[in-house]
């Protein structure tokens, strides 16, 4: 085989344990370290959501009293409501999956440990500081758990403000909790930004010889993209919550209206960010998605360059359209139309995508092992929040639905039920890459119908909901309210079981998995480079360069 | 022929200055919340000490790498990329001074319906004394640092490199001092204050950041006018200096839209 001439040396890793994982400079280990630490952060994220879906069931409240927190709702004993542990749940929720959970696993795992393999380099350009990366990561990480510990507003722990972190509530918000929020967010954009200036100095310099711009392939491409997003649109974040922490301690006013300042400044600011920050959470996805549903349909890409171009057109039209998410703050109509205008344009390059991974498969060969059934259910279930995108990026429609559990159902669509299934499509796919064992093909299907049921119990009647008038945010509704809140809670719980699930699988697989050390166990369209190498790969890759033929296989098929 | 390699990227031996540099981010961050809250300035104090130590003792090893000739042409390019990306970040970082600076200048909250904010009585500052001596100020130290690159580049003459080095240190220096000074007059005899109306929010945040950026500027040129004196820079090899002199102009840039923004349109 080709790579074995490229790649025959095996050699016993010598460096020892502290070393391996605390000093890496390997882009590899790093990338298994992001997954491992988003992981656990996702983990706790998740649970947080199904004490809230467990709150959620019924209408009152039984379970978050101020009389202490319960798991078992006990009607003889008195429950006062207790919304701010409700608000610090939403908060941290929001803010781990956000910060801490997807941009790490897709662009600092996934990112990492596969664009410098797709495109032949040794590593990646700057190796020390991808290692400042992850642990500016767990810093960050730290600093976010410290502040849910610590005193926040109303006598508690932690701040109940919401991910977005809006003033007046985040700069009124007592205790020092808040100030510790916003420097775990400092950390984590200033790990994402040096990972991004890594990311793209590498694509830029170290392609293999011959691999021209528009010979990438698509996931490299895609957290190319990504870093640029990254990279412009985070220290405007950064900005914005420095402006909050002085708001807070120093005395400024630039969101209080009584010193000359103005709150919407902060949601403008903001959501310059925060509209990027979406397309960074979801185009790696898109990568990973790409090469998923080649693979399992037997065919190359269809539209290749449209594909590429597709993600830089979403990337750049990303920057234009933030302020759709603040309709309702009193806008002049002008600014309301061109919002709702360079939306509604969005979904052209995001329509090319969908449309081009359809055609992939049509007329392919599709086999539906797990990878390919995690990808199939991301195409789906991502359309569907696409389409109450589309619903949502109207102006006049977002005055009723704004705020309303129609906007939680559309996010999750896209983010949960479209990021975190791009995440374990390429788990399922590269797990035999990263640890030369395969997950148990049942299991990773059970996996994937759980996880599908749950999700889309938990999510679709939240459409309903939204549609009644439930707004989102609260700690309880009423009776009206109640059936639709049911079955979403149980769809949670079931989708949590399946996230239970997947982490037996995952220490089964990695302890006790069938051995898949073949370099390429899915076939010959998974044809990018890392499927030229052994599984898994050894510490360093491409000493020697791969050679063209190795992975131009244009003509090949 | 088992670790033969045919590339000549630079491929790190593991290193423990990433882990410390994100420990002692986070001691000082969490430090200087402990600082605004129960002023107890020790943790972020040790904090900073750490961080800058282990600063310093990774561009040190990076010293070390490129005498060893580590930084290989190829490589010297992805170094170049890295400071190009970090100061566009920068841009982006200023980007969000700016916004806030010019909204509240463009739509100011006492045009608001209803608003009980009243327009601010501002003592302005006259662009064109002391503000306009800064920029010039400025713009001579990065005329000097471009002088000493090209006599770098095109003469390979270390004496005039050292010379326009050190001026444009000095003048970055000079810059410094009259900011201060300035903020002292504004401060003490004209009543500005960082937290007095949003007006001087945004000029103090802005300027204040620049100047920071200008602090570090000068000692990114110090360090390298040290190497300079010891020979490290040769015409074709220097990625340390072009990136001072880079980040020494972005600054100055930055200055010359405060300069035009906050100090001329924005007290006119």
């Amino acid at each position: 085989m080709a790579d074995a001439a490229i790649h025959g040396h095996e050699h016993h890793d010598e460096r020892g344990f502290f070393t391996r994982w605390f000093m890496s400079t390997n882009h590899k280990d790093i990338g298994i370290m992001y997954l491992f630490v988003s992981g656990i952060v996702g983990f706790i994220s998740v649970a947080f959501t199904v004490y809230m879906r467990l709150e959620l069931m019924h209408p009152g409240v039984q379970y978050m009293c101020l009389e202490g927190a319960r798991f078992i709702a006990d009607a003889s004993a008195p429950c006062t409501p207790n919304g701010h542990l409700w608000n610090v749940m939403i908060t941290y929720h929001g803010v781990l999956m956000m910060f801490f959970v997807v941009i790490p696993a897709l662009f600092g795992g996934f990112g990492n440990y596969l664009m410098p393999l797709q495109i032949g380099a040794p590593d990646m350009s700057f190796p020390r500081m991808n290692n400042l990366s992850f642990w500016m990561y767990v810093a960050g990480v730290a600093l976010g758990v410290a502040s849910m510990l610590s005193p926040g507003g109303n006598g508690q722990l932690g701040s109940g403000v919401g991910w977005v972190l809006y003033p007046p509530l985040s700069t009124s918000e007592g205790g020092y909790s808040m100030d510790l929020a916003i420097f775990a967010v400092h950390v984590s954009g200033a790990s994402s930004i040096l990972g991004a200036i890594n990311i793209i100095t590498t694509f830029l310099n170290m392609r293999a010889p011959g691999m021209t711009l528009h010979k990438v392939p698509l996931f490299a491409w895609s957290v190319f993209v990504t870093a640029w997003l990254i990279l412009l649109s985070l220290p405007v974040l950064a900005g914005a919550i420095t402006m909050l922490l002085m708001d807070r301690n120093f005395g400024t006013s630039f969101f209080q209206p009584a010193g000359g300042g103005d709150p919407i400044l902060y949601q403008h600011i903001l959501w310059f960010f925060g509209h990027p920050e979406v397309y960074i959470i979801i185009i790696p996805g898109f990568g990973i998605i790409s090469h998923i549903i080649s693979t399992f349909s037997k065919k190359p890409i269809f539209g290749y360059l449209p594909m590429v171009y597709a993600m830089v057109a979403i990337g750049v039209l990303g920057f234009v359209v933030w302020a759709h998410h603040m309709y309702t703050v009193g806008m002049s109509l002008s600014q309301q139309s061109y919002f709702m205008l360079a939306t509604m344009v969005i979904a052209v390059p995001t329509g090319v995508k969908i449309f081009s991974w359809i055609a992939t498969m049509w007329g392919g060969s599709v086999e539906f092992k797990s990878p390919m059934l995690w990808a199939f259910g991301f195409l789906f279930l991502f359309t569907v929040g696409g389409v109450t995108g589309i619903v949502l990026s109207q102006a006049a429609v977002d005055r009723a639905y704004h705020d309303t559990y129609y906007v939680v159902a559309h996010f999750h669509y896209v983010m949960s039920l479209g990021a975190v299934f791009a995440i374990f499509a390429g788990i399922y796919f590269y797990l035999p890459k990263f640890s030369g064992r395969a997950a148990p093909e049942w299991a990773a299907k059970l996996h994937f119908w759980m996880m599908f049921i749950g999700a889309n119990l938990t999510f679709f009647p939240q459409h309903f909901l939204g549609r009644q008038g439930m707004p989102r945010r609260y700690i309880e509704y009423p009776e009206a309210f109640a059936q639709w809140n049911y079955v979403s809670s149980i769809g949670a719980f079931i989708a949590f079981a399946s996230f239970c699930f997947f982490i037996v699988v995952l220490a089964y697989t990695l302890l006790a998995g069938r051995r898949e050390t073949r370099p390429n166990p899915w076939g010959e369209f998974a044809d990018t480079l890392e499927w030229t190498l052994p599984s898994p790969p050894p510490e360093h890759t491409f000493e020697q360069l791969p050679k063209q033929e190795d992975w131009d296989k244009q003509h090949a098929h | 022929m088992a670790h033969a390699k045919n590339h000549d990227y630079h491929i790190l031996p593991p290193s423990i200055w990433p882990f410390t540099s994100a420990v002692a981010a986070f001691i000082m961050l969490f430090g200087a919340v402990m600082w605004m809250a129960n002023d107890m300035p020790w943790m972020f104090l040790i904090g900073l000490v750490a961080s800058l130590y282990s600063a310093g003792a990774w561009w040190a090893d990076t010293v070390k790498e490129n005498k060893a000739g580590d930084h290989t042409a190829v490589v010297r390019i992805g170094l170049r990329y890295g400071v190009i990306l970090f100061i566009m970040s920068e841009v982006m970082f200023f980007a969000a001074w700016f916004w806030a600076f010019f909204k509240t200048q463009m739509y100011p909250m006492f045009t608001y319906a209803g608003t009980s904010y009243v327009e601010p009585s501002i003592v302005p500052v006259d662009a064109f004394h002391l503000p306009l001596i800064n920029t010039l100020i400025l713009l001579c130290s990065g005329a000097a640092v471009t002088w000493a690159h090209h006599a770098l580049v095109h003469e390979n003459n270390r004496k005039d490199l050292v010379q326009g080095l050190t001026i444009g240190i000095i003048l970055g220096v000079f810059f410094t001092i009259l900011q201060v000074y300035e903020y002292y007059e504004l401060i003490v005899h004209m009543g500005w204050s960082l937290s007095g109306d949003v007006f001087y929010n945004t000029f103090f945040m802005a300027t204040g950041f620049h100047g920071f950026h200008v602090v570090i500027g000068t000692i990114f040129l110090t360090v390298c006018l040290i190497r300079a004196t010891r020979g490290h820079f040769s015409p074709e090899s220097h990625v340390g200096f072009e990136a001072a002199a880079w980040y020494w102009h972005f600054v100055d840039v930055v200055w010359l839209f405060l300069f035009a923004a906050v100090y001329i349109w924005g007290q006119a």
